[in-house]
């Protein structure tokens, strides 16, 4: 009860703290909608070539870009932000002040950051989904939804490990700029389902990097394409990664030393 | 003349030096840098092989050439970012500068220039890399070699400009994060770097035409791999001294301008 308690205090202080910034909404506004008119812009050149890529229609890859909008909204808001100041603080030398407080230090570090005015893509994405699951005329059946939500989760949960990992290396090497590039460079994978990709680079989008899991899963779940092993395997991978990811965290802090005079 | 030539060949040499010494950092991002065109060149792999092995000329051969090429062409692109005008006003950085005995653009030129010659060198590998692991199709002859050389240069010349005037609306107004957003939207698409522009409508290839972008991207990945006749090889250059001399009018003339606009405080 107690840890709910914490993260609805950060969050109330996070979103109070980036209200002041009305104007930024605006300005966030306008990159979802430059970002949207890109994608937009992007399947069409595709479809005037073809009529499916890989077995996946146009409404479907839409579906597949509307999550993918959901996935970045949350990493942008919410993940990105809070490893970015893990790094920058381990290079400051003010990680100090988190690990004296008596709370899971993990726990604390994750939810320091509310940039909430980046949820506006996850809002835009959840739009665009509506969009095509209109457009395909599909009903959606409430397993179906269920699924999806699982699949989400999971797909959030392998993101937030994976930045995690990412970021713990800033124990051992400062390279904030390379982290995010890095990062967006293969997360952009996701715009597109992981089957379209050489096997080599399939295998490595699906376990080395959770782009599979975090972005195509959802989508298959919402297409009627996924089975009940894959989302085993789904659940599966974001907990392994969760494990690995903690693990890595705590060896990491073990080794820093602070900075402080 | 000549002092100038001595001015670059310090310059550069400066700037191979240090850049040298940052060369994993410098790999980092540039292996960072390789996801993006891998993703077009899957798109565009399976779009091919659903037609038949072949969309607008282009086969999958042709397309991992095109996106091969493309890492070099996009690392050459890379130039002072107009973002860092805010930067260089704000920090007073600017009166620095102006003390100086030559223009600014000159510094940038020279040390983005010099930091090239690193980046090409530390390219190939990358490029054999990628050669074996997606197997393009590229016999170039000799003169598009030397097109291409001459041609990269160009493109690296004509965007340093035109980032340069995107920069200098800085000193109008801060809120240029949105201008650029759009500036960066449609060189997405008008330069070739989404994706070959024989792949878009008639009536956008005739667009990119009369803009600067396409001479920056998708004219010297296309003189390299093949898919331009001699007249396309020779008024592509053409093209790219045209846009220079307009850029190097529109910085001077501008440039003029935000300065007087330009006050620093403090000593």
């Amino acid at each position: 009860m107690d840890l709910a308690r914490i993260v609805a205090t950060f969050a109330r202080i996070g979103i109070l703290n980036e209200l002041q910034y009305r104007a930024n909404f605006f300005f966030q506004l306008l990159e979802s909608a430059i970002g949207l008119a890109t994608a937009l812009i992007g399947l069409s050149l595709v479809f005037r070539h073809t009529t499916a890529l890989a077995g996946w229609t146009p409404a479907e890859l839409l579906v597949v870009m509307g999550i993918y909008g959901v996935m970045s909204g949350i990493v942008q808001a919410l993940i990105q932000p809070n490893m970015l100041r893990l790094a920058q603080d381990v290079l400051e030398g003010k990680l100090d002040y988190a690990l004296t407080k008596p709370v899971d230090a993990q726990l604390l570090i994750s939810i320091r950051e509310w940039q909430v005015w980046r949820f506006t893509n996850a809002v835009v994405g959840l739009f665009v989904i509506g969009w095509a699951l209109l457009w395909m005329q599909a009903s959606v059946r409430l397993d179906q939804l269920i699924t999806f939500g699982i699949a989400l989760l999971c797909g959030v949960i392998a993101l937030y490990s994976f930045w995690l990992i990412l970021a713990t290396t800033s124990f051992w090497v400062i390279q904030i700029e390379s982290l995010i590039n890095l990062f967006e460079g293969l997360f952009a994978a996701g715009r597109w389902p992981v089957s379209i990709y050489p096997s080599w680079l399939r295998v490595l989008l699906t376990f080395l990097v959770p782009v599979a899991f975090a972005v195509t899963v959802p989508a298959e779940a919402l297409t009627n394409r996924l089975t009940g092993p894959t989302l085993a395997l789904a659940a599966g991978v974001a907990l392994g990664l969760f494990v690995i990811a903690r693990l890595f965290f705590r060896w990491g802090l073990s080794r820093y030393s602070g900075a402080s005079a | 003349m000549l002092q100038l030539f001595d001015f670059y060949r310090a310059a550069m040499k400066q700037a191979i030096l240090v850049q040298f010494q940052y060369r994993a950092a410098n790999y980092f991002y540039m292996i960072g840098m390789i996801a993006e065109p891998i993703i077009y060149l899957a798109v565009w792999s399976v779009v091919a092989a659903t037609q038949g092995g072949a969309v607008a000329g282009y086969d999958a051969g042709a397309f991992a050439a095109y996106y091969i090429v493309w890492t070099l062409v996009r690392n050459m692109n890379i130039v002072f970012t107009p973002y860092g005008w805010e930067q260089r006003i704000r920090s007073g950085e600017l009166s620095g500068v102006l003390l100086r005995p030559l223009h600014p653009l000159h510094y940038d030129i020279a040390f983005f220039a010099g930091w090239k010659v690193v980046v090409i060198v530390l390219w190939l590998p990358i490029a054999a890399v990628l050669a074996w692991l997606f197997q393009p199709t590229l016999a170039p002859t000799w003169l598009e070699i030397a097109v291409f050389a001459v041609a990269i240069w160009g493109a690296f010349l004509i965007r340093m400009m035109f980032l340069w005037l995107l920069g200098l609306i800085s000193f109008w107004t801060t809120r240029v994060a949105a201008i650029y957003e759009l500036f960066f939207a449609f060189e997405l698409f008008l330069s070739g770097r989404i994706a070959p522009l024989a792949l878009f409508p008639d009536w956008v290839q005739t667009l990119a035409d009369w803009l600067p972008f396409r001479w920056t991207f998708g004219f010297p990945i296309e003189a390299l791999i093949g898919q331009l006749s001699l007249a396309g090889l020779l008024g592509g250059l053409a093209m790219q001294a045209f846009w220079i001399g307009l850029g190097l009018g529109l910085v001077t003339l501008v440039w003029r301008s935000a300065l007087r606009r330009y006050t620093a405080v403090g000593g």
